[in-house]
């Protein structure tokens, strides 16, 4: 049974962990919408994929000349 | 049969009938589909040819009736492109983007969020955009050179949604910080809190089968570090709150809370030091963890309401316009109005700024801020407050209070009142509470006393287990539980409740009113009937030249003249507007006067026969005259909307009784109320009177809740005891209410007092349960009958007794 006082220690080095993410998660923005996220990945995250990226390039492109 | 069948259609886009006759059609995935209007063809078109048709196959709700957009608003929205407008809310970060955040209108479902999202990164120019389903609010990052903010807005308002900047007020802000505070401390609480429980049960099973004295220690140690942050960070706002009470000589939930846990605590630290027997780490944890989720729940129930009520205000008021030399006008936001500035306030509209009177005489409602509920007659000279609203005649006002103060005061004035007031029930449960609480503490020292003086060894473990299994912990749970859970799922339905004590009221009404356009019909009039009187135009040409003379009103009754007309307006002169009777101008050299068959009869001396009379099907008429004869009757009618008739026989079949007081004449009404079996109508009634019926209904012992749209029954919404307001129609109106409906279903108002029933139930159900088991557990402690795990297990099983009961108010 001395073993819990290995692993007591460790499981509560684990917890600070959870904590500590936990806090970030919040501080980070996680939290702030619960609900659009969950039915986002449902739908297709692109119309037209090719029309976003091309635009975003001639954005840079355009940054690149300035 | 045709006609049948066509009244049967359904528009694609908004699920509103289609007028019989119009036929607008949007092809959505190669299938062609009906339209009930303009408005809504053109934003089906616009999400169409955006490649987004997605959206109606994801959408779980259908989308709201497309308010055409008047030019005017869409001139008002370049207003936000001003430097000194956007100093409020736009933030420049590095270079010439910008960020600013929406609130936007109109949001129902996910596929909303996701359309707007799509359609807001496709403008050239913008960066990022990014929606809050939850909050229904839109951050936007956009190049200053590539694009404008108004252009945003009005690509938004293409595809038929309404968005307009805000300024995220301190308020807000606050309760953002509140809500995220809580959240750590809530996780903080669950997290250790769920390592205390386990060894606690380790525990529990050592002194049940025996266990090693050094490991016991350990694992009580253990506990107690886990359990110090709990105690110190996630106990922290009930010591705040309880000692904010005390220092005010009361005695909230707080005090008690806070002595059960730190007795608890306390009494745990006495046993690691040979003191006693048992550590209580679990149960300060528990009641901790419990506790905070019921405070977390309260305040995003809270939040949600004010950001409601935060949006419906910040949308209004946000422009006005100001007079310049000469007789040009221009448009400015409320913010930038400056003491000395002559602002012009149409009808119907919100005043900017607190101000002087200086030309026109009218009637101003008040009601949002004095809370006198008649409207006040202003005349020139008088001082009238921003934010009360203009209902009869036009006025110029010279301002008094610059826009930013005035508009920031009208914000928080109504935020706050939606959110000082607590429900009746809770107050009573608060007062329950404190009084038990009071009671306990002598009991509890009298235990120890008698204890102390007749077995010393087990007085500490006995008056914990006292202390333990009466904490007030289910009997605080009980109603805020109940009513997060009641406003979460009437929330998710499209019904709003934006003051405490609404749900309540809400389940003891008796009587409801309803007022009739754009309340129990959709307010949208369609022209049934065109009957030609003369010879001198056909019946198309008489619906152009009336058309022509309506084309710059904004009136319901012009709108069913333009939807209907096809041909090219005609250009018209001299045109007099008569508000509420009619309209006459020139056209094509012709005086034409077109109107009520009472104002007709007042400006040219013609009026129907009774022959005439009786030929024409049964409605709201609009006649049409030159000076010597009458030209054209036309005959409008309101239809219906699709659930008032099954919302109705619910409220009866409920012993409900219902009302109906409306503006309109006696035909228009009566037939409302013949279809709907509404016994009771009033017609042809002014605000003031529907206010004093509804107080001879009140005065007669009648707890009444109403049921209106528009302005003008913002009074009598003021004076009902509960009052729901449509969510389209006037935003202040909305922001008024006690209660707004959001979706365009009336039937949501019967499901709305069912779940405030069922509240009302489970909240007694919940109160009586957390004292009857209060009150037996009490003895049995007393005595030294209840083991201490025994106490802990019984207050956590209250507790989720508790919730759980009312979480059958979401199902």
């Amino acid at each position: 049974m001395e073993i819990i006082y290995f692993l007591i220690p460790i499981a509560l080095v684990l917890v600070a962990g959870i904590v500590a993410g936990l806090f970030w998660a919040v501080k980070s923005g996680q939290f702030d919408d619960m609900e659009g996220p969950a039915h986002q990945i449902l739908m297709d995250e692109e119309v037209y994929p090719e029309k976003k990226t091309d635009k975003n390039k001639a954005d840079k492109q355009k940054q690149q000349k300035k | 049969m045709a006609s049948e069948t066509e009244q049967d259609k359904h528009c694609f886009h908004c699920g509103l009938p289609v007028p019989p006759g119009l036929d607008l059609q949007v092809v959505i995935d190669q299938q062609p589909q009906p339209m009930c209007c303009k408005g809504c063809q053109a934003v089906a078109q616009a999400i169409v040819d955006g490649g987004m048709e997605n959206y109606y196959r994801y959408r779980t709700e259908t989308s709201h009736t497309v308010r055409d957009l008047v030019p005017e608003v869409l001139r008002q929205m370049e207003v936000y492109d001003r430097e000194e407008v956007q100093k409020s809310f736009v933030r420049q970060s590095d270079g010439h983007l910008r960020e600013a955040s929406l609130i936007l209108e109109g949001i129902d479902c996910a596929a909303c969020v996701w359309l707007n999202e799509q359609h807001i990164r496709a403008q050239s120019g913008v960066h990022e955009a990014q929606v809050n389903y939850s909050t229904h609010r839109a951050r936007v990052v956009w190049d200053d050179r590539k694009t404008k903010l108004s252009d945003i807005l009005k690509s938004i308002s293409e595809i038929g949604y309404i968005a307009h900047p805000y300024d995220p007020s301190k308020h807000h802000q606050l309760l953002e910080k509140q809500r995220k505070d809580y959240l750590k401390r809530l996780g903080l609480a669950g997290a250790l809190g769920m390592q205390v429980m386990m060894f606690a049960i380790a525990m529990y099973s050592g002194s049940w089968w025996g266990m090693e004295p050094q490991y016991r220690t350990f694992m009580q140690w253990v506990s107690f570090l886990l359990t110090l942050p709990v105690f110190l960070y996630s106990g922290w706002p009930f010591y705040h709150a309880a000692w904010r009470d005390l220092r005010h000589k009361r005695a909230g939930m707080d005090v008690p809370i806070s002595l059960g846990i730190g007795i608890a605590f306390a009494g745990s630290v006495f046993t690691m030091m040979g003191l006693g027997e048992h550590v209580y780490f679990d149960s300060v944890v528990m009641f901790i963890f419990f506790l905070l989720t019921a405070r977390y729940l309260e305040l995003v129930a809270r939040k949600k309401a004010s950001e409601h009520t935060e949006a419906l205000i910040q949308s209004q008021a946000t422009v006005a316009i100001r007079e310049q030399q000469g007789n040009v006008t221009e448009v400015v936001a409320a913010q930038e109005l400056e003491p000395g500035d002559i602002v012009q306030v149409k009808p119907g509209e919100t005043l900017p700024s607190d101000g002087e009177v200086i030309d026109g005489s009218s009637s101003v409602d008040e009601s949002l801020i004095s809370g006198e509920s008649r409207p006040c007659a202003k005349h020139t000279g008088d001082k009238v407050i921003g934010g009360s609203i203009n209902i009869d005649s036009p006025l110029r006002i010279r301002v008094t209070k610059s826009g930013q103060e005035t508009v920031l005061s009208t914000i928080l004035r109504l935020v706050e009142r939606a959110q000082s007031e607590k429900p009746a029930i809770a107050r009573l449960a608060d007062r329950v509470a404190s009084h038990f609480v009071v009671a306990i503490l002598l009991l509890a020292a009298a235990v120890a006393s008698y204890w102390f003086f007749h077995d010393p060894g087990q007085w500490l473990p006995i008056t914990i287990a006292v202390l333990v299994v009466t904490c007030p912990c289910a009997l605080s749970l009980a109603t805020p539980a109940a009513i997060t859970a009641a406003t979460g799922t009437l929330i998710r339905d499209g019904l709003l409740c934006s003051r405490g004590h609404a749900l309540e009221t809400l389940a003891k009404v008796s009587h409801f009113v309803f007022d009739k356009t754009g309340t129990l019909t959709d307010g949208r009039l369609t022209i049934k009937q065109i009957k030609n009187l003369s010879e001198e135009f056909d019946e198309e040409g008489c619906l152009l030249r009336a058309a022509s003379l309506e084309s710059r009103s904004e009136h319901p009754v012009a709108r069913a003249f333009l939807d209907l007309n096809s041909g090219d307006l005609l250009a018209v002169t001299e045109i007099i507007s008569t508000p509420g009777a009619g309209i006459t101008g020139t056209v094509e050299s012709k005086r034409l006067f077109l109107g009520s068959s009472a104002y007709i009869h007042q400006n040219t001396g013609l009026a129907l026969s009774a022959a005439q009379q009786n030929s024409l099907n049964n409605g709201t008429r609009v006649l049409l005259a030159d000076d010597s004869q009458l030209l054209a009757v036309f005959v409008l009618q309101d239809t219906i909307r699709d659930k008032a008739e099954s919302l109705i026989n619910s409220l009866h079949r409920c012993n409900v009784q219902t009302f109906l007081y409306s503006g309109d004449d006696e035909t228009a009404v009566s037939i409302v109320a013949d279809q709907l079996h509404i016994s009771e109508y009033q017609s042809s009634m002014l605000p003031a009177d529907k206010l004093h019926h509804l107080r001879q209904l009140q005065q007669s012992g009648a707890s009444v809740a109403m049921l209106g749209d528009g302005v003008n029954d913002a009074p009598v919404l003021a004076g009902a005891d509960v009052s729901i307001a449509m969510g389209e129609g006037a935003r202040y109106a909305a922001a008024a209410a006690d209660m707004v409906l959001f979706r365009n279903d009336l039937n949501i108002l019967y499901r709305g007092m069912t779940v405030a029933r069922k509240m009302m139930r489970i909240i007694r159900q919940n109160l009586g349960w957390a004292l009857a088991y209060n009150i037996t557990a009490l003895p049995l402690a007393a005595i030294g009958l209840i083991q201490p795990w025994m106490a802990a297990l019984g207050m956590s099983a209250s507790s989720l007794i508790v919730v759980a009961n009312a979480m059958r108010l979401t199902k």
